[in-house]
Order: structure tokens, then sequence, then C-alpha cells
């Protein structure tokens, strides 16, 4: 929006036209006969929360219409059978019959009932407030109630990780945004802190927007930050904690002189945001870079600084992408050709190659390049042009975005934020009283295998949160096949699995002309069988799978012999309510010769973080389960494939609560 | 006499953003609002909403999707006294889920949607708009085939997807706000007789 008009100049025309009134409810004054007196609107509005709030607190006991019939040993040997409508349906559409296979020795059929898209005659499935309250997480970074967005200037000081988070203090929307703090010894429990910045000032009034956080060599810690100013023009602010010697950070300095950067001639005032961390250049000056457009190109403005109060603008761009659109959240970082760890932002030479991240306003996806940075001609240059920045690989396939990294020197390794937002209606989000998550921190490396993909992995410390590990080793599953896994209640796991196909098996496949051909976004999820795919585990499933959601790999066969898989996760039949999102998400996945297909999952409520060879692909999802909630979910294994059995091993550990809650000064950690 | 026809000259000329309705002075051009509807799903749903505000000849893209946000939640009100007059009649599970609905739709997507377009920060309000159409379908649905409140449903709809095709619609590209306009401050001064 290049706007810099705002709309309080409507206001101004004095003439011949009726000002347009600014609060909402009395809006559409010229359109509407019939005018709503502003008190008795207020109390409509109080009658209909607490109607609500009657309705969900019980009122209406969940129905079981339709509910499963199966007995433990059908569903051991069930078959799913279903095949969804046409591909250009999504997967939510009509289920038929199973129709009767009679290759599988000795299993039996099951046919499910028919259960309605949302598009026509949905059985309308009422949120109570024990489902509701299910979905918080239990160990994922999330505040005590509200609105959660970007990560913002994360950063390691004093023993202490810090966590700055978009906030909405006043409601579970986006609006009215400040900086939320949290801080942590390990990236996995934590402790939330008062706010760290609100919107006291003239340029940041209409919202303190994202930023991010720069250590100088001499420990001094640098914020910048996007402003919305009083009339919403993006400027670039600075501030610094006011008390160093405080490992907590609780209070925040705003620069006096702030803004430090308004949006540069040519650039539209809402198009100018979220400044990255800086990084030295060769003359020793402080570099950043911010994300805006020109028309529909997306593009990376630099600016220099050595003080951080004024800059120069450099001539040119670090780097342009047409038609992707605004450039929001621009990340741009050094990794590693040559060790695992990850290296300081203004590391650059041999060995270094550089990863340019963006998130596209248009799409609301992550999307990163690896390629090398000239620093003399101050340009990015990705190793891979057809796969650049914004129409190539992405950092996850789900849902995931605003991602940003930091350095962690204190174990030299870059760890990825990203935030998860809500995929439930509004009504659901205002019935909770929240809404979004922070994904588990990743720490991000290159692939040094295959040299054109970075891996992610959740960080290590996660593993402090496992209990009890159940293993299961080589389960057979033949094709159109279901098998238990007995882990107990499945709510709170961390699963590592590898699967094989059997080999003999998968010589006889047939193979295919275009071994593209597959797209988990818009196949039919895991109903929708291939000689080859899909297998892999069910989670948070019921025990007559009304409810479930398949994490999956679905392989193709070339004609030259070689495999291309595919790693999905499939969220259609994740919920019998109908007021969810019902995707599959997912995308290519590299695997190399000799490697088996392996995933590590880590379910915890209504977030599955799934990553596959190693942290190849990765794609994370909201799910919203009614009846696989609390002690009723479980843990299935599963093939739909039609011509190949399946053998899986895994471990499967229950996952601690991280105990996130309000900083208490009496308890150390 | 040639200053003051120099200063009428360049106060004619300034960029129209900053100029008021004065009747001397071209407002911003008529055929933004149909291409901006032509943008939209519904061109006679986005033509009927933003014509019936005068305050649309004028507005920019960013305006208009404002002006149809006061639209979206002018009906959300309407249907929320259609269900609450439809609820006098006896209890409706259906009946009270709407009221959920389209309450929702008022604390939390309007807001949402006019926060995210004053602070140029259009796809809060894209989404926004979206679930409000999602809760009119959702509300629909409730009643299985024998909804009350039809006409309501689709209106809500209609109205709500059009609100979110305009934010994504190419802006006009406006230059950064002019340091001032106090030359127009003397427009009203100037004696009629050049």
């Amino acid at each position: 929006m290049g706007s810099s008009t705002t709309s309080n100049e409507s206001n101004d025309i004095p003439c011949s036209y009726i000002p347009v009134p600014d609060s909402p409810d009395a809006a559409g004054a010229a359109v509407e006969p019939r005018r709503q007196v502003k008190g008795l609107f207020v109390i409509f509005c109080g009658m209909l929360v607490l109607i609500s709030l009657v309705a969900f607190n019980g009122y209406y006991r969940a129905s079981n219409n339709g509910h499963e019939q199966a007995s433990l040993a059908a569903a051991l040997t069930k078959i799913i059978v279903e095949e969804s409508g046409s591909e250009t349906v999504p997967a939510s559409s009509r289920w038929q019959q199973a129709a009767s296979r009679g290759v599988s020795a000795g299993v039996s059929e099951k046919t499910n009932r028919l259960f309605s898209s949302s598009n026509s005659n949905g059985e309308m499935y009422p949120w109570n407030n024990s489902m509701l309250s299910w979905q918080r997480t239990a160990f994922h970074f999330q505040p005590e109630k509200n609105w959660m967005n970007d990560p913002n200037g994360p950063l390691y000081y004093k023993g202490w990780y810090h966590f700055f988070y978009q906030y909405n203090p006043n409601g579970a929307i986006w609006g009215d945004i400040v900086w939320g703090h949290a801080i942590s010894r390990d990236l996995i429990h934590w402790q939330h802190l008062p706010l760290a910045m609100v919107a006291d000032q003239w340029y940041d009034k209409n919202g303190v927007w994202t930023g991010s956080a720069t250590i100088l060599p001499n420990g001094e810690i640098i914020m910048l930050y996007t402003g919305s100013t009083n009339e919403s023009v993006q400027v670039q602010n600075l501030a610094y904690p006011a008390d160093p010697s405080d490992p907590l950070l609780i209070d925040w300095v705003k620069y006096p002189s702030n803004p430090v950067l308004f949006p540069p001639p040519g650039i539209g005032a809402t198009d100018f945001r979220d400044p990255t961390t800086a990084w030295l250049t060769s003359q020793g000056k402080w570099r950043i870079t911010i994300g805006s457009k020109l028309n529909k190109t997306g593009i990376a403005l630099v600016y220099d600084t050595v003080d951080f109060k004024t800059y120069e603008k450099i001539e040119g761009l670090l780097h342009a992408v047409p038609k992707t659109g605004m450039w929001e959240c621009v990340d741009f970082f050094p990794v590693s050709k040559e060790v695992k760890n990850g290296l300081d932002t203004s590391i650059n030479g041999a060995g270094v190659k550089h990863v340019m991240k963006v998130s596209l306003d248009d799409d609301r996806h992550d999307y990163y390049a690896i390629g090398t940075y000239d620093e003399k001609n101050v340009k990015f240059i990705a190793d891979d042009v057809k796969n650049d920045v914004g129409i190539g690989l992405r950092y996850d396939y789900g849902v995931f975005y605003a991602s940003k990294t930091f350095f962690d020197d204190s174990k030299a390794r870059r760890v990825l934020w990203g935030w998860i937002g809500e995929s439930d209606a509004e009504y659901a989000d205002v019935a909770k009283g929240w809404a979004s998550l922070q994904g588990i921190p990743r720490t991000v490396a290159l692939d040094t295998k295959t040299g054109s993909n970075l891996l992610q992995w959740p960080v290590a410390e996660v593993e402090s949160l496992r209990l009890r590990s159940d293993e299961f080793k080589d389960l057979k599953a033949k094709p159109g096949s279901v098998v238990p896994i007995d882990v107990g209640t499945a709510t709170q796991l961390d699963i590592v699995a590898e699967f094989e196909i059997e080999k003999e098996e998968l010589e006889k496949v047939t193979s295919e002309s275009n071994v593209d051909k597959y797209n988990c976004e818009s196949s039919g999820g895991a109903a929708q069988r291939g000689a080859l795919g899909p297998f892999g585990l069910l989670v948070l499933a019921d025990d007559g799978l009304s409810e479930y959601t398949p994490v999956y790999f679905y392989v193709v066969k070339g004609s030259d012999g070689n495999l291309k898989t595919s790693f999905c996760s499939d969220q259609s039949r994740s919920s019998v309510a109908n007021d969810v999102v019902k995707k599959t998400f997912g995308s290519f996945v590299p695997v190399l010769e000799g490697e088996k297909f392996s995933v590590r999952i880590l379910v915890d409520h209504s977030i599955v973080e799934s990553f596959a060879q190693g942290g190849r692909t990765t794609v994370t999802s909201r799910v919203y389960p009614t009846r696989a909630i609390y002690g009723a979910a479980r843990l299935f294994l599963f093939n739909n494939a039609t011509d190949v059995s399946i053998t899986a091993s895994l471990k499967v550990w229950q996952m601690n609560s991280a105990f996130i809650r309000p900083y208490n000064p009496d308890q150390s950690n | 006499m040639k200053t003051i026809t120099l200063f009428f000259l360049i106060a004619l000329t300034s960029s129209p953003s900053t100029i008021h309705c004065r009747t001397l002075i071209i407002p911003n051009d008529a055929n933004l609002i149909e291409s901006t509807c032509r943008r939209t799903p519904n061109y006679n749903v986005c033509i009927q909403s933003l014509k019936s505000n005068p305050a649309s000849l004028s507005a920019d893209v960013r305006g208009l999707a404002l002006i149809m946000v006061k639209v979206m939640a002018s009906k959300a009100n309407d249907g929320i006294n259609i269900i609450r007059e439809l609820q006098r009649s006896g209890p409706s599970s259906a009946l009270n889920s709407c009221a959920g609905k389209y309450n929702a739709i008022l604390v939390g997507d309007i807001p949402q949607a006019t926060q995210a377009l004053q602070g140029g920060n259009a796809k809060f309000a894209e989404s926004a708009a979206n679930d409000v159409a999602n809760e009119a379908t959702f509300c629909e649905n409730g009643f299985a085939g024998r909804s009350p409140i039809t006409t309501q449903n689709n209106v809500m709809r209609d109205v709500s997807v059009v609100t979110a095709a305009i934010p994504s619609s190419p802006t006009l590209h406006h230059p950064p706000p002019p340091p001032s306009n106090s030359l127009l401050s003397f427009i009203p001064s100037l004696p009629t007789t050049l």
C-alpha cells in the first residue's frame, strides 16, 4: 500500500460531502436507513457475548452423530480407502464409501460415514470449553493470552536468551501492537517479563512493529525496529537497554532523536519495515537491509551507519526479484560450507555462503535462497536464479511466517524463530482468548550433502523435555494398513521414525513418465493412493479414526529408476469440525542414495511440526481435533500405498511441559 | 498581479492528495472506484457499497477499503439484529452459534481490518475480511439447509469477499507527504480580481 495519505483526510472534506464517521458502529450512515443507538448496541454486544459463553460452556454437548463403530480389531486392519473427489476440490470434500479391496488377504473392510464439506450442508460442530482449552500447547512459546505475531530482536546476553514479539495486550486479534518480552536459560523454559516497548511516541503510535538486535563487539545492544507513526508512515527507530548491567533487560530506552530512518524518495510510506541485524563491512561500518517493493518487484534496500543514529543510503539494492511483491522481515546471514556451526552475521569470505530470506506479503510464506554476497558491489547473487528468493525454497511448507534468525555465540549456532498463526476461525480465537504460537527454535545450517538447501532442526534443548520412551523396531505395514503404536496418550510427543520400502516390491513398480507430478497441496492428501505412497504416521488420531493427521511420504519412481519423494502433512481429517483449515501442506524432499525415509515430529496439542531427512523439508501445521484430545489421542503407523509394503522403526518420547509462566525472581530457572 | 497568478497556478497543479474539496479543484479520478471494483469478485456489490458513500469519490484505494470495512460492519450489525429477533421465537443452537460468529466479526475482524488498513499492513485486513466471509458461511451451514437468514449471510459474505480483494489492488503510488500546504491556505484570501 503505497499511499501516504491517511483516512483522516476524508474527514477534512468540508463542502458538499458528508464526513465519514470514524467509529465502525455508526458505520454506513449514508447507506443504512436504520441507525443503531450506540448504547443499545453495546448492550446487544454484551448480551451476545454472554449467550456465546453459555453456549459453549457445555450447554451443547458434542454430538455423537455418525460415531465410528470400529472395534480395536477392525481398526488394526482398517483400510483407508476413501477416495476424495476430483483433485480440484479441496480434501475436505465428500467422502465415499470404501470399495472392496481383495488384494490384502485377511483384511476386513470398514466403511466410513459420509463427511460433508463446509461448502454443503455441513454438520455444525459446536466448540466447547474442553476442546478449546486443550488447544493450548505444553512446550511452545505463547503468552498467557491474547494475540502474538512476528518474533522480534532475539538475542543472548549475560546468560539469558531474550525473546521479544509482536503482541496485542487488548485482544486475540492483530492490533494495538507492542513488544512482549520473555527470557529463558535454554530456549525452551520461558518466563514472561513486562512489555519491553509500548506505543508511547508519535513515531510508533500506530504500532511498535518488528525489529532486530545487533550486539556490538563491546557487548552493547542495539535494537532497531519499525514504528508506524501517528500518520501511519513506516519509520525506523533505535532503542537500547536502559540498564546494560541488568541481565533481564527489563527496561528499554528509545533514542530521543528517533526516527533514525524515513522512507526514502521513491519508496511508499507503508512499504518500509523490518530492519535486519547489522553486519560489519570491510570498511568498518555497520550495514543493514530493509525490505520494500517497487511496483511488484520485491527489493532489499541497504543502509550503512557508524553509530546507528545517522545512516547513509547505499545506492542500488542488495537484491531484487520481480513479481514477488513486498518483502517483509528480510533476513541476511552467512552459513559455513565447512563446519556445522553457525556464523556471526559479519563473517564473509571463502568457505562461506550467504542466505537471503524474505517473508512475502502477498502469499504469507517465508522463502530463502543460498548464494554469495559480493561485498564490493553490495549485491547478493543466488546460486540458482531459477529458485531465487521468493520463487524457490521455503523454510517451511506449512504455517510459518515472519521468521528471523540470530547468532547464538554461546553455542556457536544460528537459531531460527518463526511465527505460527492459527488455522481456525476468529470466533474460536475470541472464545479461547488467544491466538498464535512460536515454532520451537531451530538451528539453521547449510546442508553440505546437497549444497542447495538449508537444514533446520529443533534445538537440542527440547530433548530435555523427553520423559519415558517407547521403541518399535521393524514394524511391517502392508499396503492399505493401519498399525496402532501403543504409547499411551499422544498429545505431547517427540517422534523419530525411519521407513524403508520393500526392495523387491519397489523394483517391480512401474515407473512414471512425469516424476514431478505429485504435489502435496493439490493432492487428495493421505487418501489418494499411489504405488509407492502415501505412508507415514497418523498423529492426533482417535481410536475410531474419525479424526487424524497424516504426516507422510509419497514416492514416485521415474523412468530412470530414480525416486522423487514428497513430504506432506494432511489436515483434511484432523477434525470433524468444519470451521478449520483442511489443507494438505508439503513439498519435495531430497532423499540421497542410501538414505532411509526419516522424519522427526513434535506433537504438542494444536501444533504439529515435522522435519524430513534431517530437516531438509519441514512442515508446521495447526490442528483442532474435537475427539482426538486429552486421553483419547493416539498414534498410528499407516501405509496407503497400493504396491509396496513398508518397514518402520520408531522411537517415541512423551514430552514434559516447559512450564512457561511469568517471571518469578525466587525461582532460579 | 503576476505573483497572485503564479500562486494560483502553483496551487492548481499541486498534488491532488493534499487538496481538500474546493469547487475549483479536481477530486481523485472517479475511475478509481470502477477499476478497483473490477478487481473484486463482485463488481456490483462493490460499486453499490462504495457509491452509496460520497467519501468514496475522493478516497484512494486504502480509503475505499476502509469504506468497505464500514459497510461490512453495518451488515454485521444488521445480522446481529436479525438473529436477536429470531432468537425471541425460541432457543436454537444454530442461531446461538451464529450470534457468536457475528459477534466475532464485530469485536474481532472489523477492528483488525480497520487498524490494519489505517496502518498500511494490508494482509491483516485481508485475512480479517476473509474470516468474515467464513464466519457467515459457517453460520449458514449450521442450519443444514433450513436457514432463516440466508439472505443476510449472503450479503455478509458478498461484502466481505469484496473487502478482502481491495487491499491487494495495486495502489496509486503517492509521493511522500509534502513538506507543507501553507500555499493552499492563501487561496481563500486571494482577491477575486486578478
